[in-house]
């Protein structure tokens, strides 16, 4: 199980996320589950890729492109 | 009492000064719009009357636009860190939101292109969160463009823009870059947008969409529903779109964003925004009006099917900017299943 809720970051053992997991079909993650950091995320018409810079990226199927920093 | 002779409607209403009954001679058999105040007549009858007006609001269409669907699939080129103080938006830079800025790569642009290619869509729209496009987001659109023409998949699709407010010269150039319709919506009603967003005007994203018809690209232009707005200030900014006489108007309805300003707003009930869908259409008899953000939240899978059979004649498939819709195949398999053709790009050159 996660550490933190993809959706509003805080940890999933404290409090309620029902509205979070209400949410999730609408939202990719926002939040790293590990280390609850903001991750780098990129939506495609039919995919979504996220990054947390300590724990590397997850896509969905069709993953969302490349998504970058701006520079 | 007396014991009125005049005809009435199904339920009972005069017909002479029953909205939808003027509705249908005015709008349906002579194609013109109601006004200010005939929307907030529509937009207060009573939810008993809904499956009437969904139905007359379906008959205007059919009658002005026809069957076909157009479908467009969107992507965010540039995400997230935006200037400008929109309190319904999560990639405003000034609000606590979870969206990080991110810039999409061009073989990224390519392939959400292809991904909206290959679900039958003819329309690809490339957005910014931006409050106008400077010298380095053009160049991207350019490039961008440039690669979704060279590739066989994607290179009949038509492509729009939605980069914020423009400089003349801009406009200039994303109509010789061949962009042939630019999305700028003006949100909400003029009156109530001062509450919506403070970091620029109205006036401003209205002198946007004059130069974009001036230099002969089509105008998309919408809004969203559900923004703390009255019923008054939904029938004026449907008088305010039907003035700009828009190619497209896109709807879309609030969802409220975490960090955000609006984050605790109600998400808009089913029936209402189902009221708003047909009373704009009723407003706009031969625009194309498209089902934009918030429907899955705001109307599930059953008020998606009643907003295609309430006016709409256009969706956004797949995901959205920041959002995610649901998959393209379902929206595609409704349409088959009410047997509304998907409009080619034969029928769009
Ligand atoms: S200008 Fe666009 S991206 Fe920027 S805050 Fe407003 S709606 Fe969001
Ligand atoms: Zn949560
Ligand atoms: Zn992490």
């Amino acid at each position: 199980m996660d550490t933190y809720c993809t959706r509003c970051g805080r940890p999933t053992g404290e409090g309620d996320h029902a509205a979070c997991r209400a949410r999730a079909a609408y939202g990719p993650p926002r939040y790293c589950p590990e280390c609850a950091r903001r991750m780098i995320v990129q939506v495609s018409p039919s995919g979504w890729s996220a990054r947390c810079s300590a724990h590397g990226e997850v896509a969905d199927e069709a993953g969302g492109g490349t998504a970058r920093e701006p520079v | 009492m007396a014991t009125s002779t005049e005809p009435t409607t199904s339920t009972g209403a005069d017909l002479a000064t029953d909205v939808l009954a003027v509705a249908r001679a005015q709008v349906l058999d002579r194609g013109e719009g109601l006004d200010e105040q005939q929307v907030l007549d529509v937009l207060r009858l009573p939810d008993d009357r809904l499956a009437e007006l969904l139905g007359l609001a379906h008959e205007v269409r059919m009658r002005w636009c026809g069957p076909d669907v157009e479908v467009e699939g969107i992507v965010s080129v540039k995400t997230g860190g935006c200037p400008e103080d929109c309190h319904f938006c999560s990639q405003s830079g000034r609000f606590e939101s979870p969206v990080r800025s991110v810039w999409l790569d061009i073989p990224g642009l390519v392939e959400a292109a292809k991904q909206t290619a290959a679900t039958g869509a003819t329309e690809f729209c490339i957005v910014a969160a931006v409050r106008g496009p400077d010298a380095r987001l053009m160049s991207q659109v350019r490039a961008g463009i440039e690669a979704i023409r060279a590739e066989p998949d994607t290179a009949d699709i038509n492509i729009a823009c939605s980069l914020g407010m423009l400089t003349p010269e801009q406009v200039d150039e994303l109509a010789a870059m061949g962009v042939h319709r630019y999305n700028h919506n003006l949100e909400t009603a003029r009156s109530h947008f001062g509450s919506v967003v403070t970091t620029h005007s109205w006036q401003e994203r209205a002198e946007t969409l004059r130069m974009v018809r001036e230099a002969g690209m089509e105008v998309c232009c919408g809004g969203i529903v559900g923004m703390g707005e009255s019923v008054e200030q939904r029938a004026e900014f449907a008088a305010q779109l039907a003035a700009l006489e828009p190619d497209e108007v896109p709807m879309n309805f609030l969802i409220p964003q975490p960090g955000t300003p609006y984050e605790d707003y109600e998400v808009l009930a089913g029936p209402e925004a189902l009221k708003t869908v047909a009373a704009f259409r009723l407003a706009l008899p031969r625009t194309v009006l498209r089902f934009a953000g918030g429907r899955e939240l705001t109307l599930g899978d059953l008020g998606a099917e009643q907003g295609m059979l309430g006016g709409i004649n256009a969706i956004i498939v797949g995901n959205y900017l920041t959002n995610l819709g649901r998959p393209a195949q379902a929206d595609l398999d409704m349409l088959t299943d009410l047997h509304m053709p998907i409009k080619a790009l034969s029928q769009t050159l």
